[in-house]
Order: C-alpha cells, then structure tokens, then sequence
C-alpha cells in the first residue's frame, strides 16, 4: 500500500499529458466527476487519450476504457466536450459497462 | 482544459503544492485554486473542504454545476533518529500510506540490517534536509533524544510548516528544548505546534506502542489539517 511521495511520471496521466501536447498530439482528457455505489476509481481519476487511441491512467478497472477511448475520438474531432454514464453492465445486451455494480460518471474534454 | 491551465497544476504537483482545479462542466472557464487563495461564496467552502478532506467533488456553487479535482500531496514522514521506536514506526507508517525516511547521522543506529526496506539517511539532518526540504504534507518526528541531532531538523520542521512536528522526552527535557529553539529564533506559536511529550496519550510504554501512539498523532494532525484542531499530546 506503500505511495511515493513524488509523482511517478512515466505513469502520472496528467504529466503524460502535458508531454504528449508539448510533442504537438491533440490529447483529451477524461474525468471521474461523480461515482455511485462501489466504483472501482474515485472521482478525480483521469483517463488520458491522444488522436490516435493511445491512452494511460484509468476511470474504472478496465470495464468501460474503451467506450471512453471511441468517446475521446469524437471529442477531439468535433471539440466539444462530453458527459458519459456508465452503470452495471447488462451480459445479455452486450453493453458497456461496470461488473461491480457501481455506476459513474465520465467528464471527456479536449486539452487546447 | 487549456494547456496552460494544466502545465501549471502539474507544476503545483510536482513542487508538492495543494491545488485545485475547478472545472465548470456546462462548459465555462476552468480554474486552478491554491491553497491559501481567496476564493468567496459556496465555491470558497467547497474548495476549503477539498482541500481538508483531499476528496475530489462535483457541487454546484453560485448557480453553476463544478467539478473540484483536489490534487493533495502524498503525506511523508520523515523520522530524526533510528532508534528502537524508529524500527516500528518505519514498517507501520508505510502500511498506513505515510512513506517514512529516517535521518541519523550516528552510523552506528542507521544501518540497512537494523532498518531493511526503509530509506535511510546516515547524514546529519541539516545535509540531508537540505537536499530534500520538508514541507506542508511532511509530518517531522524527532526521537533521538540528542539536541545537536534533533534542534535542528524541529526548527527546520517548524519553519516549513510540516502538519506534524512532534518531539520525544519528558516535560522537563521538552522545557530545556524549548529554550534552546527560542534562542535558535522560533516564535512561541511555533513552539506551541510541537507535539511533545510525542504520541497520543494511549499509555504506550514499549518502543513498539510509542510508535503506534505517534503514527496515530500524525494520522490525527493529518486529517485535521486546516481546522488547527491538534491531538492532544500525551
């Protein structure tokens, strides 16, 4: 349970960020802005995602990253920032979403 | 987000600075608060809470829907002195989410088979803190008894403004410091910070229950932060 007292850079979302957009790559920025149940990440945890679908950081444990990922894409291209939700995934429809029950909400923005 | 905006957080973070940055989510400009900075109406107490508490929140203030992502520095403990105390309170700390590293200059207490896994420093404290300045979200614990080993680093703690300075030794030890960290130019509310004798009155006696006594006096001093309350000292 052990945490640095420093900022781990290589994998700190938002200096990542900031290095992607000094390197001149369009970069969204996806928030936990609310939770509800048992959520996997606490609000204020950042998914980070460039133009071509790389990404670092994480909003859930894996469930809903690649919804966020499709998201960001659009954000980009149009500019216009995004309120997603995300509640329990339901196997028989295929839909995203989160095994444990909890829901959240993801705020997705471009970095200009 | 604006570029700017976010360089500047991440400059706050890395110098181990709080900061919050207020992003309005109907599409309004965002903004970093410091702590200590004005900031008036609704969003004045919910930035003051974000920054006690470290949660991050969604409020609506002064009529708009926000976002208050607070970005606190991880709390370190640094510990003057590798004595018995010290080889429980190093393992405790660190489980507890309080990194420790331990500064004695006394090679003799601060070995790596006396302290394995923990960051040590066999150095005087004025070397290594001035390679490593303590600051808000550092709690200072001095334990060596020795005033040439721990006057310096309290006075050092206390002009930082760690969240936590505590000092073992009876009253009457910490009356003698006391004079002499006057003489070294503390203020008396500085000396009024110092937890001493050190560790919440549990009625710890071994070295093992002392450490649990301070780390849950630095917990305390932690989670209080911004409000003034301080655990009594035992």
């Amino acid at each position: 349970m052990d945490k640095p007292a420093q900022i781990d850079e290589a994998r700190d979302p938002l200096s990542i960020a900031e290095h992607w957009i000094e390197d001149g790559r369009a970069v969204a920025i996806a928030t936990v802005v609310e939770t509800w149940g048992s959520a996997p990440r606490p609000a204020g945890s950042h998914l980070v995602i460039d133009e071509e679908g790389n990404f670092h950081g994480s909003v859930s444990g894996g469930c809903v990253e690649g919804a966020v990922v499709t998201e960001a894409m659009d954000v980009l291209s149009t500019g216009e920032p995004r309120m997603l939700e995300f509640g329990v995934a339901d196997e028989t429809a295929w839909r995203v979403g989160l095994s444990c029950g909890g829901r959240i909400k993801v705020y997705v923005e471009r970095l200009s | 987000m604006d570029a700017g905006l976010l360089k500047q957080l991440n400059a706050e973070r890395r110098a181990r600075r709080a900061a919050i940055l207020v992003t309005d989510l109907e599409g309004g400009a965002d903004r970093l608060i410091r702590e200590g900075d004005e900031v008036e109406g609704e969003l004045g107490e919910a930035v003051a809470r974000a920054f006690r508490s470290g949660r991050s929140v969604a409020v609506e203030a002064d009529g708009r829907k926000l976002f208050l992502n607070a970005h606190l520095p991880s709390p370190r403990l640094v510990v003057i002195g590798a004595v018995h105390i010290s080889q429980a309170l190093a393992p405790m700390a660190s489980l507890a989410g309080y990194p420790v590293e331990i500064v004695d200059p006394r090679t003799a207490f601060a070995t790596a088979e006396r302290f394995p896994g923990v960051a040590l420093h066999a150095q005087w404290p004025q070397d290594v803190l001035e390679r490593q300045p303590l600051d808000r979200f550092t709690a200072l614990a001095a334990v060596t008894h020795d005033p040439k080993i721990d006057d310096f680093a309290l006075k050092a703690a206390l002009d930082a403004d760690c969240f936590y300075v505590g000092a073992l030794g009876s009253r009457k030890t910490h009356a003698k410091r006391v004079e002499r960290l006057l003489a070294l130019g503390a203020t008396s509310a500085q000396i009024e910070r110092i937890h001493a004798p050190i560790g919440l009155e549990i009625g710890a006696a071994s070295p093992s229950e002392i450490a649990v006594a301070v780390l849950a006096q630095v917990i305390l001093a932690f989670r209080s932060r911004g409000r003034e309350a301080r655990g009594e000292a035992a």
